[in-house]
């Protein structure tokens, strides 16, 4: 007895039964369950054809999703205060600062990290904040652990960079127009390509060329090993974006794109995939012909897409991603592929889809209960679990 | 729509406007102040709710002009949406001359071209109060409105029965109004500045009073203090912006001090206190924001606090604060308010009739009753679904939206086009604009 006992500790099973899951990457199971063993998804499928072992830890729900995958925030650097101690998710001291990583400043413990999690958000991709012509980087992490490195799944994710209106600068400072800012870009990427040349060329003999970690950051990008994360509204920053991915060769995944109808032929001749800007935003400046139907309109155009949260100077500082993709869900996307823009779609985009962002066996137990449609404003998201844990039981 | 706005047509307009019939059928009315009305029917003439009960029941009046009926297709109609707390086509107010404004008015600053008002009647809003910021003490007068098709802001005032122009007061403490001098840089400093000012306004009452018929005896006529004067006499509701239990609470003192009618803003702290403000007798319209914080006195907000003063017996309204959410998905707000526990009727009623009477227009809006304003929302399901559509809006029986319109439509959607002239009211410019900026 006690021996089963200390084995259903070390091993512990839990089974998560619900009315209806949702596994992204399939058609939905009525009356399913989850196996969750190890952290991981062990088994999925019908509760009918679950053979009980009796050790089971049982949890229940309505609905059950695969955890939220938010495919762009700025969470953790970004604190509920609002005041200088509290917000890493911009430095103005530079225009151009890859060297910025975003696991220096992410606070895994920042209570807006636990406001996300309790309404389903599992995964996020974080980082430095739109704002400057590039701002730093962005790293992928569960929305729980005491730790950067408990949290972390991949610790350099992209470069953040900003073309248009919400990088510029005024006063006699740069860029302080659009064609500065892809002018200071494409220098500097040159200088990186000119660094990365300098330094395979180094015979092992001489002193070696001195490392600058700027053109590091920016020669990851050139190499293929980081994507530029480009912010861009307006169609002429769309395009500019898309141009400076060209002519470097270089991988590209447009941010916001609030404009991205009016040139989608052109996104997907490039084959560059979309983290849409929250459906929630405010509809003013650069943003200012945003249409909650763009998700719908990169949907019908084979565009990979994913929702995000984004970054919100003011109010409310982190947005909620359930309440992104329902937005979107009810303005054309339907319900299936808007819960897939906020799992699948955005744990691929990121490159992370081997661990979450579906209900498959061997992927992380990353878990999403509620006691109705997730989109509905009135449902509640009732559980949380990620790796096995359950790290939310607040009623949400 | 707009374009098609000449001179005939307002002709034409004005003279159908007195016979104009139009009778909404085949859906579920909502009239708020009564029980739902399952295959209901609702008759308005000449801007008027002139009939509504079970379809049955309603027969159209023989016309001399032409019956429109609106096929309301299973949906449902609800009163026009009444928003406590907008800043759409505003950005006016008080300068950064003086803490205390209430001599300017945000009449004064409207944009009534500004494409937020084609979006908030694509929400289903009927009527806003506009205010001008939070960034004084007293940032001076704001204006309720009717979002009729208008050419210029005075086509969209409300009158009062005196023929004044109806608006309340705004006010505002704790943290937005605190910077450098002449403005306060504590709480205490803030609570000084409006009571001497309002002492002022007494005083200035007084010698009114005092010099009786005798025009040689008045004060010299003072803009800032007529209207607090309007305010004490309680002709003029305050609309006081407010966050922390503390701040909350040192408004209801002044108000006690003073006696001038209140309704409180935003109210994040305001489940901590509620058993006060129902004391106080002070109605809330409460802001919701998708996470707390943003600044120290929003940290607690929370979705409840509809729930919890409601709850208490006050009564509450929920508010845009236009462009803080848009009014688009105004909706959303007491429907946040019922996922944390508040009840589906006062949820209905929060932004409906509960903000009419905020504004002192619960007799003329806010419910479906004969003899009130025809201001109508259609609605294609239930209001606080995410996937409810707004089909039609009505304003005093003029269809000002109309979902099947392609430019309609583009306002209620976004895209090319429905470009938004709003700009940030004055409190929080410096965070807001450009975003990082």
């Amino acid at each position: 007895m006690l021996v089963a006992i200390l084995a259903a500790l070390a091993s512990p099973k839990t089974l998560v039964l619900a009315d209806v899951a949702h596994p992204v990457s399939g058609p939905p199971i009525e009356q399913a369950y989850v196996l969750v063993e190890e952290g991981r998804i062990a088994a999925v499928g019908q509760a009918s054809a679950y053979e009980a072992t009796g050790d089971e830890h049982i949890l229940r729900c309505a609905v059950l999703t695969p955890g939220l995958v938010d495919a762009r925030g700025t969470v953790g650097l970004t604190g509920q205060y609002n005041i200088d101690h509290d917000q890493d998710m911009l430095e103005h001291s530079a225009p151009i600062q890859p060297e910025l990583r975003a696991i220096d400043a992410y606070n895994p413990q920042e209570r807006l990290v636990e406001w996300i999690r309790q309404f389903g958000t599992t995964t996020v991709h974080t980082g430095h904040a739109p704002g400057e012509l590039i701002s730093g980087r962005t790293m992928i992490c569960k929305t729980s652990g005491a730790t950067m490195q408990d949290a972390a799944i991949k610790e350099d994710a992209m470069v953040a960079c900003t073309l248009g209106e919400g990088a510029l600068k005024s006063g006699g400072k740069s860029p302080g127009t659009r064609s500065k800012s892809v002018a200071l870009l494409r220098q500097e990427l040159i200088r990186a390509r000119e660094y990365a040349r300098k330094h395979a060329d180094w015979d092992g003999e001489e002193a070696p060329p001195a490392r600058d970690l700027k053109l590091e950051a920016l020669e990851a990008v050139l190499a293929g090993e980081m994507p530029l994360l480009v912010h861009a509204h307006r169609t002429q920053d769309i395009m500019n974006a898309l141009r400076i991915a060209e002519e470097f060769e270089i991988d590209i995944v447009l941010d916001g794109a609030a404009e991205a109808y009016r040139v989608i032929d052109e996104i997907q001749q490039a084959g560059v995939p979309v983290i849409v800007h929250p459906m929630l935003i405010r509809m003013y400046g650069e943003l200012e012909n945003a249409a909650f139907t763009t998700p719908t309109v990169l949907a019908a155009s084979d565009i990979p897409f994913a929702m995000q949260t984004g970054y919100e100077s003011y109010v409310p500082k982190v947005r909620v991603l359930v309440f992104e993709a329902a937005q979107a869900a009810a303005h054309g996307l339907g319900f299936d592929r808007a819960l897939r823009a906020c799992t699948l779609d955005s744990a691929r985009l990121l490159g992370v889809e081997d661990r979450v962002g579906s209900l498959d066996v061997g992927k992380d137990a990353d878990l999403a209960m509620w006691d109705g449609d997730p989109f509905e404003w009135t449902t509640h998201c009732t559980g949380v679990m990620i790796d096995g844990e359950t790290v939310s039981s607040a009623i949400r | 729509m707009r374009e098609s706005h000449t001179m005939l047509s307002i002709l034409l307009a004005g003279s159908l406007a007195a016979t104009h019939t139009t009778l909404f059928t085949n859906g579920t009315i909502v009239p708020v102040t009564g029980p739902e009305i399952e295959h209901g029917a609702v008759l308005i003439e000449g801007g008027v709710i002139t009939a509504v009960g079970p379809a049955t029941d309603i027969t159209p009046p023989a016309q001399k002009g032409g019956l429109t009926t609106i096929d309301l297709q299973g949906g449902v109609l609800m009163p026009g949406l009444v928003c406590t707390h907008s800043h759409i086509g505003g950005w006016g107010g008080g300068d950064g001359s003086d803490p205390l404004q209430p001599e300017t008015r945000i009449l004064d600053a409207i944009d009534v071209d500004d494409p937020g008002f084609r979006r908030a009647v694509a929400g289903g809003l009927t009527t806003l109060n506009i205010m001008p910021g939070s960034g004084h003490l007293c940032s001076g007068q704001t204006i309720y409105v009717k979002l009729r098709e208008a050419d210029t802001i005075d086509d969209r005032l409300i009158r009062t029965p005196s023929g004044g122009i109806a608006g309340g007061l705004k006010m505002a403490n704790g943290t937005n109004p605190q910077r450098d001098a002449p403005f306060p840089g504590t709480r205490g400093k803030s609570a000084a500045l409006v009571r001497q000012k309002l002492i002022q306004a007494q005083e200035y009452m007084e010698a009114m009073a005092r010099a009786g018929d005798d025009p040689e005896k008045r004060p010299d006529r003072d803009l800032a203090l007529e209207v607090l004067a309007e305010a004490l006499r309680g002709d003029r509701i305050v609309h006081h912006h407010t966050h922390r239990h503390d701040d909350i609470m040192t408004v209801l003192r002044l108000a006690d001090e003073f006696g001038f009618r209140v309704v409180l803003h935003h109210v994040s702290d305001g489940w901590k206190i509620a058993d006060e403000i129902a004391a106080a007798g002070a109605p809330c319209s409460i802001i919701v924001v998708d996470s707390p914080g943003g600044k120290q006195e929003a940290i607690d907000i929370d979705f409840k606090t509809g729930a919890v003063l409601s709850e208490a017996g006050v009564p509450i309204a929920y508010h845009t604060d236009d462009w803080i959410t848009d009014s688009r998905y105004f909706l959303r707000s007491p429907a946040m308010g019922m996922r944390a526990g508040l009840d589906r009727e006062t949820a209905l009623r929060s932004v409906t009739i509960n903000a009419a009477d905020m504004l002192d227009l619960g007799d003329r809006i806010g419910s479906i009753e004969v003899g009130k304003d025809a201001d109508l929302v259609w609605l294609s399901g239930d209001p606080f679904s995410v996937y409810t559509t707004v089909n039609g809006t009505w304003v005093e029986g003029d269809r000002v939206f109309d979902r099947t319109d392609d430019e309609d439509l583009l306002f209620a959607q976004g895209g090319w086009g429905a470009g938004n002239a709003e700009r940030p009211y004055m409190c929080c410019e410096e965070h807001a604009v450009g975003g990082a900026q």
